[in-house]
């Protein structure tokens, strides 16, 4: 099948600073590929070399085979972190201009939305904005939908009635990005692109991703004792509920850290978030420090 | 000691913003608050350091100097800088000025925010800049903790050192409670209340809420017809279905799955929505 969006060995380079490095991505009708990637990574660079809000230093970037361009814009539909709507015209509204500008289908808001059809957008709460942007982002049927953070603080059900509309779009045939911060959203997707320092470092199944990485578990009364004794040794240990998750070490060092402490400790497989950070923080320059 | 609130109502032009939310806020324990926009997570946490007043119920605090709060919209003076931030807070609560420097540097340098302490806060990134709200909100170390989203819109590396803070603050013996919008940050509480539209739709461990979820979810590839249509959501590539006890006479043909606290809350807010769809006489 052919890629809807494509960049092969795309690079950008800002001054000195390599912001997209080599970076190979596909995207194809009918996956949901999520874009992981700590600030600074290079999504936000990425992303808009696939818009073609930027130039490629080096490398190339297809959008349906083609350079993008005004006319690609067209086959594709966006929802920004701030949602891209005008606060001050109505949900009809915003739409009447999507679709001015990118012509296709004028659309319709889903049922549930029109009630509120005639109120100004910056007077709806944040969950129905959302998705008066995605009904803005889906009017025109397009070829490839990009999210950035697209369920950002709406509840568990929200949630699951946007994800609803994110898959009806790709069982139509759309292909879908989305970025996130969150595990639990990048779980809804068919693939995942992890990048750090400008870099592609992970790709696949969560279950790929994650692989053989294991963390130690501990499990003890006194876990406060515990986790100043492995924050003392220079482990870092997670508090999850009670128990503690110390990543990127064995049982035996976690054993010696802990001194007489009575604990229970046992390996498990790492989550998709700790996995995350091993080869995000295994990277150098990698958070927020610049 | 234990804080937290009881029975509380909370009325906003008469809307109910809370309607009747208990919630128990133990020494060493992180206690967390989940739910969408609006769903009354601010107004709770509001309430508990005494920003707010209820209508109705009673809230348990420490004294108002062994609070420590850091606000959903803002925990820090933009044309401070980092360690000005600190020195004030510090002395606002009365730190003495060793003890103050001694946390600060621990808590800068663990959370990778030393290099920056001269900077504005104004000028720190999102995720910098609510690392810097939770160190000024620890700062005099509170018997009661309380973090409004810290963690809304903060990168999964800066997340980790915000949770490092609070699982510090624990360890330090705080009542720690913690509000956020995503339930696999919410599973690293010891406890939960979940909170839609200001009413409660589940509490307890995580634990306990997966298990305490009554009727049996199943995956489908398609959505169901009929009456299951409105029990079932997207998970995925694949769809989820609910049937409560008694209905079993009509099943889709997936097969039934483990329910982890994401199907326990969101079959809650189902549970809820059907309820409340019955009430306006089956209108939703």
């Amino acid at each position: 099948m052919t890629a809807l969006a494509e960049t092969s060995s795309v690079t950008r380079r800002f001054g000195h600073l390599l912001a997209v490095d080599r970076v190979d991505l596909q995207v194809v009708g009918g996956e949901v590929v999520g874009l992981l990637g700590a600030n600074g990574a290079g999504k936000t660079t990425l992303i808009r070399l696939l818009l073609g809000l930027l130039p490629a230093s080096e490398g190339h970037v297809r959008l349906f085979g083609l350079t993008p361009s005004r006319e690609t814009r067209r086959r594709l539909g966006y929802v920004s972190q701030g949602l891209g709507l005008y606060d001050d015209l109505t949900p009809e509204e915003n739409l009447a201009f999507a679709h001015a500008a990118f012509g296709g289908d004028r659309g319709t808001l889903p049922a549930g939305l029109r009630p509120l059809a005639g109120v100004p957008v910056g007077r709806l709460s944040l969950g129905v904005q959302r998705r008066v942007a995605f009904a803005q982002a889906l009017a025109h049927r397009p070829d490839l939908l990009v999210l950035d953070e697209p369920t950002s603080g709406v509840d568990p059900l929200a949630r699951a009635r946007l994800w609803e509309t994110i898959r009806g779009a790709a069982d139509a045939g759309a292909g879908v990005l989305v970025t996130t911060h969150h595990m639990d959203e990048a779980e809804e997707c068919d693939r995942l692109v992890v990048m750090a320092d400008g870099r592609v470092v992970a790709e696949g199944s969560v279950a790929e991703i994650v692989g053989d990485a294991r963390v130690v578990v501990v499990r003890t009364d006194e876990w406060q004792l515990a986790f100043e004794s492995l924050e003392a040794a220079g482990l870092a240990a997670a508090l999850v509920g009670r128990t503690l998750r110390v990543p990127s070490a064995s049982v035996g060092a976690v054993e010696r850290a802990l001194g007489g402490l009575t604990a229970r400790l046992e390996e498990a497989n790492a989550t998709l978030e700790e996995r995350f950070l091993e080869l995000t923080l295994g990277r150098t320059g990698a958070g927020e420090a610049a | 000691m234990s804080w937290g609130v009881r029975d509380l109502t909370v009325r906003f032009g008469g809307h109910p913003a809370l309607a009747g939310v208990s919630l128990d806020a133990p020494d060493g324990r992180v206690t967390g608050v989940v739910g969408g926009d609006g769903a009354g997570k601010t107004t709770l946490l509001r309430c508990l350091v005494g920003a707010i007043r209820p209508d109705e119920g009673e809230v348990r605090r420490p004294d108002a100097r062994r609070v420590g709060y850091l606000s959903s919209t803002s925990g820090t003076y933009p044309d401070l800088t980092v360690e000005e931030n600190l020195d004030f807070a510090a002395t606002t609560y009365g730190v003495p000025p060793a003890e103050a420097r001694r946390r600060m540097a621990e808590h800068l340098e663990r959370t990778g925010l030393a290099q920056a302490r001269g900077r504005l806060a104004g000028d720190l990134s999102g995720g910098m800049r609510q690392k810097l709200g939770v160190i000024r909100a620890m700062v005099h170390r509170p018997a009661l903790l309380v973090l409004d989203e810290p963690t809304t819109g903060v990168d999964p590396v800066s997340r980790a050192d915000l949770w490092w803070l609070v699982a510090h603050a624990a360890a330090e013996g705080a009542a720690v409670v913690l509000a956020t919008a995503y339930l696999d940050e919410a599973e690293r509480a010891s406890w939960l209340v979940a909170l839609d539209d200001g009413h409660v739709l589940a509490e307890g461990s995580p634990d306990q809420i997966a298990s305490g979820l009554s009727g049996t979810i199943r995956t489908a590839s398609e959505r169901p017809d009929g009456e299951m249509a409105g029990r079932s959501w997207r998970r995925g590539a694949r769809w989820r279905v609910w049937t409560p006890p008694g209905a079993e006479d009509v099943v889709p043909d997936g097969d039934v799955v483990d329910p982890d606290l994401n199907d326990a809350v969101t079959v809650a807010a189902l549970i809820r929505e059907l309820e409340l769809s019955n009430e306006r006489g089956g209108v939703s």
